[in-house]
């Protein structure tokens, strides 16, 4: 290897020089414009890629209904143990089972996506949905309701823009 | 006796109009710090209480004036309770004898613009300015925390080296000034070489101007000096077990020295509130001495920003580092600047 | 006005003075003692003394009892209790140095005269020419001697003491 020594000059003993240099490189920050950063989240929202996995729903068919068929494959597939299901028979024709209780417990998911990939009718999908909070752990087991309701909210998209940029977005009224 | 009221009335103003000014810049600056810090690594900094965060000091205050004040059981508890205002108390004095402008003609009364005009000022401060330490040194001991201790021992040390490099850098100044009163000290400033570069002191004594500067963030306790706070090895430093209010006092004299210190740079080395050229234009007199008390806290707001400027751009020195810098580079250079100046003046005048 | 003020702070000059020597813990024996420097500054400044009280506050209690609480908080000194027995015979002598220097006081203020002002300075004049001025005036020509032998002395003690930090032991 080689050494390369570099000997101090007298100029470089001052430490005056280094120091103005090191001031102008804060300073090249200090007036930079600085967007694209930090993002002003409530107002600003960032759009996921489409392999982002968020929060779950329940999706439907053409006639509206529940695309379930209660076989729990996602209830087994579930690492963390986070999905219940108390299956019942339907009352439609195609199928002989529909879920009446379809619960997940969002505190427990470690959003790993096995539910997407165990289901045999497509019901179950991961959508973009990262900001969704809630007062209290009981809030935040989802029902069959909530689950479908998520449907209804992301079949169009949730957060506008392209992915993996932000854009404006009014706060969302609770409901 | 009602011209002694009206005297008397007049000085509380001055008074409450210099610190009510003192305090709005220290909370601003806190504002300014968070922001510009912010800026420098590519944040956006605190901007949502109020419009682009200006609300945000009041916001501390309310916060720090509701916090639940804990004493902790093993502190000395009245020195603990004292050690704060021992170090607000001097960092507000400081500012009486700093002149701010030249004088209004109001109704026909002439009112001097600074508080004290005493032939001592440069002494009052440094006089004042070191009963400052008393307060880290003081609230770190009380607290009865190795972590304060560390901080407070570390203080003691940096403010008396650094004491000396910061009055032997003023000297060269003085010996320009041949007065230690500060009127005259930016009197003397008001000249031009010439005819059009202004006759301030920096482009006499630079070499003193950078000493003195230095100097005065290793006694502010400000980055790349900041020793005696520490986060990373000592926790917080001297305020380590403090909190609520009491911990805000800390906080506002750290940034009330700042101020005091940018003031103090601008009246000795930037002609204090002297306005160059501007001044020429005719115009006024009352506009010319507003403008005057305007280049006064332009300068000074300047150099409190080259406070936290440096702050975010310079690491903290090793305390080896420090003491021999203060000791060795500081304290001779100061010292020869006084012999250079003192022989020029031998031989030129 | 200014004797109400002179009253004020010599109180608490003798008051703090006498707390040095009463308080257990050194800490707070310090912090009065800065406490009564402090107050025999302001007691300079009601003589038109500015340039002494400046000093005073500046040298005394802004440097040196600085350096004091920090050899106190570093050497960890407990209190005084059990160190003072052994300093009995200490008691006495402070009592008759005390004494004999209360006299010499005694003999100075009504014997010598040594109250008022001497020679020509007065206020007027301190105002007039600049106290700084007048004491380095002073300083340098009447009193050169002494003040170079002061400054000799500072110097044999800094040898001094850088001596005996290189020394090996």
């Amino acid at each position: 290897m080689k050494r390369v020594s570099y000997k101090e000059t007298w100029v470089d003993k001052l430490y005056i020089p280094a120091v103005l240099k090191g001031l102008i490189v804060t300073l090249k920050h200090l007036i930079r414009p600085h967007k694209n950063i930090t993002i002003q989240y409530p107002e600003y929202k960032w759009k996921p890629y489409s392999h982002y996995r968020g929060a779950h729903r329940l999706n439907k068919d053409e006639q509206g209904r529940i695309k379930c068929v209660a076989c729990e494959m996602c209830a087994s597939a579930c690492p963390a143990h986070c999905i219940t299901i108390v299956p019942a028979p339907a009352p439609w024709e195609d199928r002989e089972r529909y879920p009446i209780k379809f619960e997940i417990n969002m505190l427990r998911c470690i959003y790993c996506g096995f539910c997407e990939e165990a289901c045999p009718e497509e019901s179950i999908e991961l959508t973009e949905v990262y900001d969704f909070a809630g007062n209290s752990r009981r809030e935040l087991i989802w029902d069959k309701e909530k689950l479908l309701e998520m449907y209804d909210l992301t079949v169009n998209e949730y957060y506008k823009g392209k992915p993996g940029t932000f854009s404006y977005s009014k706060e969302k009224k609770e409901k | 006796m009602v011209d002694l009221i009206i005297e008397l009335v007049i000085i509380i103003l001055k008074i409450g109009i210099v610190i009510g000014a003192v305090m709005m810049g220290v909370a601003y600056m806190t504002l300014a710090e968070r922001r510009l810090s912010g800026f420098i690594q590519d944040r956006l900094g605190p901007n949502r209480a109020g419009p682009q965060g200006l609300l945000q000091p009041f916001a501390d205050g309310i916060k720090l004036f509701f916090k639940e004040d804990f004493i902790p059981d093993s502190a000395e508890k009245l020195l603990f309770f004292i050690a704060p205002g021992m170090i607000f108390v001097p960092a507000l004095c400081v500012i009486a004898v700093i002149p701010f402008g030249d004088s209004l003609n109001i109704f026909g009364r002439e009112i001097q613009l600074r508080i004290a005009d005493v032939n001592i000022g440069i002494l009052y401060i440094f006089a004042i300015a070191s009963l400052g330490v008393y307060g880290i040194v003081l609230g770190g001991w009380s607290a009865n925390n190795k972590y304060t201790l560390f901080g407070s021992l570390r203080s003691v040390a940096q403010m008396i080296s650094y004491e000396l490099a910061l009055g032997l850098s003023v000297m060269g100044v003085l010996m320009i000034t041949g007065s230690l009163r500060l009127t005259e000290v930016v009197e003397v400033q008001r000249s031009y070489f010439f005819g059009f570069i202004p006759h301030w002191n920096i482009f006499l004594q630079p070499v003193a101007f950078i000493i003195f500067i230095t100097a005065a963030f290793a006694e502010t306790n400000r980055l790349p000096f900041d020793l005696v706070e520490a986060e990373q090895e000592l926790v917080g430093g001297y305020h380590t077990e403090y909190n609520s209010m009491k911990w805000g006092l800390y906080f506002l004299s750290e940034y009330a020295n700042v101020i005091t210190a940018s003031a103090v740079i601008t009246t000795l080395f930037f002609g204090g509130w002297h306005l160059p050229w501007i001044e020429k234009i005719p115009m006024p007199q009352i506009l010319l001495e507003l403008l005057q008390i305007g280049s006064f806290v332009l300068k000074t707001a300047f150099f409190s920003i080259f406070f936290i400027w440096v702050r975010w751009t310079f690491p903290r020195f090793k305390y080896n580092q420090l003491m021999s810098l203060g000791w060795k580079v500081f304290l001779p250079i100061a010292i020869l600047n006084v012999l250079v100046t003192g022989l020029f003046y031998a031989i030129f005048s | 006005m200014e004797f109400i003020l002179f009253y004020i702070f010599g109180f608490i000059a003798v008051v703090s003075a006498l707390l040095i020597i009463l308080q257990k813990n050194p800490i707070y024996s310090a912090v009065f003692l800065i406490l009564t420097l402090f107050s025999v500054a302001i007691l300079f400044l009601l003589l038109n003394a500015q340039f002494v009280a400046a000093v005073q506050v500046l040298v005394y209690a802004g440097a040196i009892m600085t350096l004091f609480l920090f050899a106190i908080m570093l050497l960890n000194i407990k209190y005084e209790e059990k160190a003072f027995s052994k300093l009995a015979n200490l008691k006495i002598t402070g009592i008759f140095v005390t004494f004999v220097l209360f006299i010499e006081f005694m003999y100075m203020i009504f014997l010598r005269k040594g109250l008022g002002i001497a020679g020509n300075i007065s206020p007027e004049k301190v105002a007039e020419v600049g106290n700084v001025e007048l004491i380095g005036k002073i300083l340098f020509t009447k009193y050169l001697f002494p003040f170079e032998v002061a400054s000799l002395v500072l110097l044999v003690a800094m040898v001094g003491v850088i001596v005996l930090a290189k020394k090996k032991f």
